[in-house]
């Protein structure tokens, strides 16, 4: 199933298939660690529409809703 | 010959600049804490070259004020060392390769090689080098470890052309690359992990976000009073006898007017002298010195540690509200410190806009440590409860002043988007290095204006122009904050020094009220001159004015509220 970061719940995990904006933003998400092909861990998110924490490569990575809605995962 | 570091953000370019040059620059565990380039000189073989440290970048395509310094440094660099984090190697080898097709000489030094052997994993140096055919060095910017290495290797660096690839040919290289040098050891989980959880989830985070704000408060307040009164206080008795002697012996006239100042109740007075000898060493040394010391202490380790990119995501909501995003908590940290590096370090915001309303409402309503000091001085002795006053007004002036920026300037405010950095556990000598550098940066710079806003209030004293002055403002300031005209003085002065300032309310014989409607106005109208040269050089002239009439207006009106309601 393909969900985005927001959908994914706290604690489970998805590969990231699709960088959905513009290039720019694309690249971006890219070089930070988030690309096709890498298993992410949804860590937590804030309540109130405040950002979602992932877990990539060991690697923690704060992300607006916005953000995290243009990346999604298959779980 | 230039030579330029660059990497990704927090792989520790800043430390290997340090090793390199000897020279002071503030490192911390955050990604962004160079906003700006550092220049230094080091000797090789006798050849002296330039050498440059660059902010943080992911690639040289910018995304931010910060990366475009970064790609600008690069295009003039003759040579770049490439600081790679070697616990994240797949990551910042993307930047490796651009900076190869560049077509210059690139050194390649992989940092944080011990935290990658004690994480479990290997690089094979000599393969990694053969592959991208320049040299690769190990090291550990910290100890020190590799740093001569890197320099001897640095001529062996060639210019080669080749081949432009795009991103993707860019990352499959990179998958392929990392296959052959990399191999990772399965890792468990650490009591690390679970604090770094624990400190970003917001159930346990929040309690853990107050307390941490709790105990560095507290910390600041309690080292800062106990400086104060085991050491600067008794010192500053002794002293006093020994400058009373020199008074003495000056006898009365223009002399003894600019270095003791006037006495008080035929005593000197280190508040309230001003001279240069007495109120002119006593403000920064006796009252601020001892904040100062004890804020960056504070502010070293929950930079060093890591925690603060905690904070601001717990926190991004709120400030996303407000025009920002929570990247903007380390320039209000920074601010509350001096206000200069705060403003600086809005350029890790993303757009204009953000970095606007950053940079405005540090002007507004965060008052410096020096600041900070004076108002505890001066207020402390009528309890805590107008400090409080003071400060809940300043913090309603940044949350609202924020909430209407964001509503009514045009542009868009991006969200955040931040790695967060592996706690560490901070290095005692780093810590006071860093503690040390700042401590010494602000009596360089805050020395000199406070001797000539000294010098010249002293004058001004001395004559009669402060009646003018008094007479001149005595019908805007008596309606509207409730004070006396002579207040327009210390207000005026606030352009030099506003710890300075704040000490010029004390001979005017206010109420308590009345000082903390003063302290206010005097921390919102306008930034002193060190802070208003970087506002314009950040935020240009058209904004700048801008900014000043927000700051201006905003103390008008708190003003006249706050009289009314205190006064």
């Amino acid at each position: 199933m393909e969900i985005s970061l927001i959908d994914l719940e706290p604690g489970k995990k998805g590969k990231i298939i699709r960088i959905d904006g513009g290039f720019g933003f694309q690249r971006r998400a890219r070089n930070i660690g988030l690309r096709e092909g890498k298993i992410v861990k949804k860590i937590t998110s804030q309540p109130f529409c405040g950002p979602i924490v992932v877990e990539v490569d060991e690697r923690e990575i704060s992300i607006g809703r916005g953000i995290a809605m243009k990346i999604m995962v298959e779980v | 010959m230039k030579i330029v570091l660059m990497g990704n953000p927090n792989v520790g370019k800043s430390v290997i600049f340090s090793r390199l040059t000897g020279a002071d620059v503030i490192a911390a565990n955050y990604p962004g804490t160079t906003v700006d380039f550092t220049k230094g000189k080091m000797k090789i073989e006798g050849k002296t070259f330039e050498i440059i440290d660059a902010p943080g970048t992911y690639s040289l395509m910018p995304s931010n004020k910060a990366e475009e310094i970064a790609k600008k440094l690069f295009d003039e660099a003759d040579l770049v060392i490439n600081v790679v984090d070697a616990t994240n190697l797949e990551r910042n080898l993307f930047l490796t390769l651009e900076l190869l097709e560049g077509n210059k000489p690139v050194v390649i030094a992989i940092n944080l090689w011990d935290e990658a052997r004690h994480e479990g994993i290997e690089i094979d140096l000599k393969k990694l080098e053969k592959i991208l055919d320049t040299p690769v060095i190990a090291t550990v910017a910290l100890t020190g470890e590799g740093i001569k290495e890197l320099t001897e290797r640095i001529k062996d660096a060639k210019a080669k052309e080749r081949k432009k690839t795009s991103d993707d040919e860019k990352w499959m290289e990179i998958g392929r690359i990392v296959k052959i040098v990399q191999k990772v050891r399965h890792r468990h989980h650490t009591l690390k992990d679970k604090l770094s959880e624990a400190s970003i989830k917001p159930v346990t985070g929040l309690p853990i976000a107050i307390f941490v704000l709790l105990i560095s408060f507290l910390s600041v307040r309690f080292i800062g009073e106990g400086l104060i009164n085991y050491i600067f206080d008794p010192v500053f008795e002794i002293y006093k006898i020994f400058i009373m002697k020199i008074g003495n012996f000056l006898g009365e006239g223009f002399i003894h007017d600019v270095f003791i100042g006037k006495l008080i109740d035929g005593e000197i007075d280190f508040m309230q002298s001003l001279g240069l000898l007495t109120t002119g060493l006593y403000v920064p040394f006796g009252v601020v010195l001892p904040y100062i010391f004890s804020f960056y202490l504070m502010l070293a380790i929950l930079e060093d540690t890591g925690y603060l990119p905690r904070l601001s995501t717990l926190l991004d909501n709120i400030f996303h509200r407000l025009g920002m995003h929570g990247s903007g908590i380390i320039s209000v940290f920074l601010g509350l410190g001096c206000n200069v590096p705060g403003v600086l370090s809005s350029r890790i915001l993303d757009t204009k806009r953000q970095r606007f309303i950053a940079a405005t409402l540090i002007g507004i309503a965060i008052p410096c440590m020096a600041q900070t000091a004076m108002i505890f001085a001066i207020l402390g002795k009528y309890g805590i409860k107008y400090i409080l006053i003071v400060y809940s007004t300043l913090a309603i002036i940044f949350i609202s002043g924020g909430l209407l920026l964001n509503k009514f300037l045009k542009g868009e405010s991006p969200e955040i988007f931040l790695e967060i950095p592996p706690y560490r556990l901070p290095n005692i000598s780093s810590i006071f290095k860093k503690t040390w550098m700042r401590v010494r940066w602000f009596l360089a710079d805050a020395l000199p204006w406070l001797f000539a806003g000294v010098f010249i209030t002293g004058i001004l004293y001395s004559s009669d122009i402060i009646s003018k002055i008094a007479n001149i403002f005595s019908p805007l300031m008596q309606p509207i904050f409730g004070l006396p005209g002579e207040a327009a003085i210390p207000l005026l002065m606030g352009f030099i020094r506003k710890d300075l300032a704040a000490g010029l309310l004390l001979p005017l014989g206010l109420s308590a009220p009345q000082l903390a409607v003063a302290v206010t106005i005097l921390a919102i109208y306008f930034p002193c001159v060190a802070t208003f040269a970087v506002l314009l050089k950040e935020l240009g002239w058209r904004d700048m004015i801008k900014s000043a009439a927000i700051m201006l207006f905003t103390a008008l009106f708190v003003g006249f509220i706050m009289k009314t309601i205190l006064i």
